[in-house]
């Protein structure tokens, strides 16, 4: 036990030594996750749109007004015809064209019917599905508001509340999510490189010589990562509560115990990648060509993994981040206890140890 | 004889640390030239000034006929330079390693063939043409990389502790070499720890934090200093030295 | 010139002897980018729905099964109570929760207007939205419908507004088309930035960069030496990924190959120029290894490749305009899917170069002074 110490010790002083990958190790992190979780989100807000008016009566004016007055459209411009548009669709500059035939309120006080047609980039789909379905909604109060005014009888109304995330901001989904990422990329990364560094200084092999058992130097090597990314952790938990208004809700052991089992998955990754490396560039370029986009999008918090294809579900569930993402979500922003997140954490549980002892044989088995 | 390096009241100061102060000495061509010193005596800051990497403080040096403050770049197409991790790439052949140096300081491919042919004979590594230099033994790698360091024919030749880690034989052998270089007209300007190689050059000079404490002939320095070798004249001159590492 | 011949032979003979890295650097990406971008896909769907029927009637049960009917929503069980509902909502088994109050049939008749309650997980904003959108659109079919099965057709029917939409250049709404090209370019960045920044401190670090520093080799050229092979095996790695989009998903650009590939090296100019600002800014591979991470992550998450820019607060559109990668990823797509041309790109190109020359200027300068 005390050998342990001491080259735990040993370990902190390398790294404490580095200043300038000390800055980073602890600011990037941070900064990232900070910026991330201010810039980020699903939403789709202010899509420039252009609107072609060419009946130019009340209604379609007090309509065009209320699209303009949404938070989801920005109207570019007003064009007196659509000849133009295709130019400024090329040009990547409008997303959506609502376009007003002539004899529009005409049309709708006569026969009772006006159509408004509407024409969406679809480059993007996901925009396109998306300010086609805000300009719909858009649509549908203004007709419900008619409909009132005429006296409508028998409304249904519904009454919604945003549970969680009232708001509708980024943040509650990214803030995690990027944890996940950040977490599992940089402590991948970290501990490969810097042990490959050592093999391909020659001072891994004084260690490997000397009497203390592998599974110490291992442990001692991990250390400094460990404690750094649980540094990483806090700060970020107390950034989140402080800038972006996500203060951690349930339980901070619990939390807290579920990411240190998390970092370890990715240390005992990062140890796994070194074994085959020869050099410090073969075990960054595998660490990140071969983490970062399956990190990405299998961790859920791009797009949701029940809407994948059955053995890419299979495939996400092989990723850890996958299920740090479901119990941060659950314990810091809905404040939920051990009871509901069991399964999720055995599953971590069960990976850490798991990649722990395999990464561990493979390591003593490439000495012999 | 023609002076190919020559230094008056050269300095190089980091911050408030002197790390060579008023370096005054010459050396003359084809001449094998040892600069001794221990660890932190400054060597390998004046070497690297005389080469072209590090601009002096203050003081004059001409390197081959040129200034080292103000035309680095003649300098350098008229030496060659062997540092301590002789690098070679590892992981490209020897001739491929030959053909890079000697196509970067302008020889044409003929030429390239010609001198290839030539530097593997005299090293007898003829046979190892196609071998990646990181399967070579070390003894080998050293000797490959001074033939490369002065493939070009240069004027000069400076070796940063060429020597370290290899047998005696290997060694001698190493030193064969240089005597053949020299006599074709090189100059030599080596760095060493080892006290035996301080005999076979023509002169020799000891740095002691910063200073040059000595410079004359083996011979000279060992009568001047009283002693049996050189390993003694050092231990004379350098064992107050206040420096410790580099 | 002749000089920089030799530079690169030797250049692209140590990368060709590198068989490990290679491997990592084109086939893992490959893979990637054949398997992965069946993962993206933001339709929302399967949206998991909670009833709370205090009604019990024949009215109630005929609005939940029109909800279910759908398509959107999924009747994950009718349970006793709001609070239960909830409940399932907080573990995830369901994402909103809808409470039909008692006697809403023979309230709305009476009162002429009746509310129901829902509540939404809002921790995905966008799926909330569009699942709340879903939801009160059926509401209001509904609602028109038993207006209609009750009051018979108004005389006096209200106007209304209906909308036609058509989608241009898209028309199969195939999210592989948008998300395929955008993958390839997160996976280039990567590639380029990572290796120019590392490759040269690997030099700084194992000494062999003082060796070169003798020769008469001017710096200039020797980073231009380094840059070249990088640049050269990205646009391998690029060309590898279009034919893999085309072989896999069906994808040909609609734009000339001209422009892609012409936008393509701009970008990767600037990319491998940041590259090398790293190294000089770093003394051993993990300093490198770890500022050039914080970018590529930042440009990968940031330049709308998974999230749209035009959302962003105000800030962060302007950093985001700093950032090479949005405008590749916006000229990417427009170039690949609209068939956009020179002219059309034009800003972006434009704002690509000009990064590029201050990444590369700022970058040799320092190279000069510190290596």
């Amino acid at each position: 036990m005390k050998q342990l110490i001491v080259f735990i010790k040993k370990e902190f002083l390398h790294v404490f030594r580095d200043r300038k990958t000390l800055l980073m190790l602890f600011g990037l992190p941070i900064a990232q996750i900070v910026l991330f979780g201010f810039a980020l989100s699903n939403e789709i807000k202010n899509s420039k749109i252009v609107v072609v008016d060419y009946s130019k009566d009340p209604v379609s004016t007090q309509l065009t007004a209320e699209i303009a007055a949404s938070k989801y459209f920005n109207v570019a411009r007003s064009l007196s015809n659509a000849r133009g548009l295709e130019a400024a669709f090329k040009k990547g500059d409008i997303k959506m064209a609502v376009i007003f035939p002539e004899h529009f309120s005409d049309d709708l006080i006569h026969t009772g019917k006006a159509t408004l047609q509407v024409i969406a980039d679809a480059s993007d789909p996901n925009q396109a599905t998306t300010v086609t379905n805000y300009l719909t909604q858009i649509v549908t109060s203004f007709n419900a508001r008619l409909a009132q005014a005429a006296g409508q009888p028998l409304q249904i109304g519904s009454q919604t509340r945003m549970l969680y995330n009232p708001e509708l901001r980024g943040a509650p989904n990214f803030v995690p999510g990027v944890m996940a990422l950040v977490l599992m990329l940089v402590c991948t990364m970290m501990t490969s490189v810097s042990i490959v560094r050592e093999k391909e200084l020659g001072t891994m092999e004084i260690l490997l010589v000397s009497p203390f058992k592998t599974v110490y130097i291992i442990i001692a090597k991990l250390m400094p990562n460990l404690l750094i990314s649980i540094f990483n952790l806090f700060v970020i938990l107390i950034l989140s509560d402080v800038f972006l208004d996500l203060p951690v809700k349930g339980s901070l052991l619990l939390l807290l115990v579920d990411s240190i089992l998390f970092i370890m998955t990715s240390l005992s990754i990062g140890l796994l990648l070194s074994i085959n490396a020869k050099t410090q560039q073969a075990a960054m370029m595998g660490s990140l060509m071969g983490m970062m986009l399956p990190t990405m999008l299998l961790t859920g918090f791009l797009f949701p993994i029940e809407n994948m294809p059955l053995p890419l579900q299979w495939l996400a569930n092989a990723v850890p981040s996958r299920w740090y993402f479901i119990i941060v979500k659950r314990v810091m922003l809905k404040g939920m206890g051990l009871g509901s997140v069991w399964k999720e954490s055995s599953i971590l549980a069960g990976m850490a140890i798991l990649l722990f002892t395999i990464s561990l044989r493979r390591f003593k088995i490439r000495l012999q | 004889m023609e002076t190919v390096i020559h230094t008056e009241n050269l300095t190089k100061r980091f911050g408030s640390f002197v790390a060579c102060n008023d370096l005054t000495f010459d050396v003359h061509q084809g001449e094998i030239f040892g600069f001794l010193g221990a660890n932190g005596a400054g060597k390998t800051t004046a070497m690297r000034m005389l080469c072209g990497l590090l601009t002096p403080t203050s003081g004059q040096a001409n390197v081959a006929g040129f200034d080292v403050y103000s035309q680095t770049n003649k300098i350098k197409k008229r030496i060659g330079y062997m540092s301590q991790k002789f690098s070679l790439y590892d992981n490209l052949t020897v001739s491929e390693n030959i053909r890079f140096y000697a196509g970067i300081y302008g020889m044409r491919t003929p030429q390239i063939r010609t001198k290839t042919k030539t530097l593997l004979e005299e090293l007898s590594l003829t046979g190892e043409a196609k071998t990646l230099v990181q399967e070579l033994p070390l003894g080998w790698k050293q000797k490959l990389a001074f033939s490369v360091s002065v493939v070009h024919d240069p004027d000069i030749v400076f070796l940063d502790e060429p020597t370290g880690g290899v047998d005696p034989v290997t060694r001698r052998q190493f030193w064969d070499l240089i005597y053949f270089a020299a006599d074709k007209g090189v100059t030599v300007f080596v760095t060493t720890h080892y006290m035996d190689e301080a005999e076979y050059c023509n002169r020799v000079s000891i740095m002691v934090d910063g200073v040059i404490a000595a410079l004359d002939t083996p011979e000279g320095l060992k009568k001047t200093y009283a002693s049996n070798d050189m390993e003694e004249v050092f231990y004379r001159l350098a064992r107050n030295a206040t420096r410790k590492a580099d | 010139m002749r000089t920089l011949l030799f530079l690169l032979e030797k250049e692209f003979r140590q990368m060709m002897r590198n068989r490990g890295l290679l491997s990592i650097l084109v086939i893992a990406p490959m893979i990637q980018l054949i398997l992965l971008p069946l993962a993206a896909d933001y339709t929302v769907k399967d949206i998991g729905m909670a009833v709370v029927d205090y009604d019990h009637s024949p009215f109630s049960r005929k609005l939940v099964d029109k909800i279910t009917a759908s398509g959107y929503f999924r009747l994950v069980g009718y349970e006793p109570s709001y609070k239960e509902a909830l409940n399932l909502v907080e573990q995830d088994k369901a994402d909103l929760a809808l409470q039909i109050p008692a006697h809403f049939e023979r309230d709305l008749v009476v009162d002429n207007n009746k509310d129901l309650y829902v509540a939404i997980n809002a921790i995905e904003g966008t799926k909330a939205n569009l699942g709340g959108a879903y939801l009160a659109s059926i509401v209001s079919d509904f609602n028109s419908d038993i207006r209609l099965q009750w009051l018979g057709p108004a005389p006096d029917a209200t106007p209304q507004i209906e909308v036609a939409s058509s989608n241009w250049y898209n028309p199969l709404l195939n999210f592989h088309l948008f998300m395929v090209p955008a993958i390839l370019v997160t996976l280039v960045t990567a590639i380029a930035s990572m290796q120019s920044a590392f490759n040269i401190v690997q030099e700084k670090e194992s000494g062999t960069i003082e060796q070169i520093n003798v020769t008469p080799i001017p710096k200039t050229l020797f980073i231009l030496g380094k840059l070249i092979p990088f640049l050269v095996l990205s646009v391998l790695v690029f060309t590898l990924g279009l034919l893999a989009g085309w072989a896999f998903y069906g994808i040909v650009p609609v734009g000339s190959l001209w422009v892609l590939y012409g936008s393509l090296v701009v970008y990767l100019f600037s990319m491998l120029g940041m590259g090398l600002l790293i190294s000089t800014y770093s003394g051993t591979q993990m300093q490198a290894m770890s500022l050039a991470f914080f970018f590529i992550n930042i440009f990968n998450l940031m330049s709308g490749v998974f999230t749209a820019v035009d959302s962003m607060p105000k800030w962060a559109q302007y950093i985001v305009e700093t950032f090479p990668t949005s405008h590749f990823i916006k000229i990417m797509r427009m170039v690949v899917l609209k068939g956009s041309n020179w002219g059309d790109i034009g800003y972006h190109l434009a704002a690509m170069a000009v990064i590029g020359v201050f990444l590369n200027g700022w970058a040799v300068l320092n190279y000069r002074k510190t290596v």
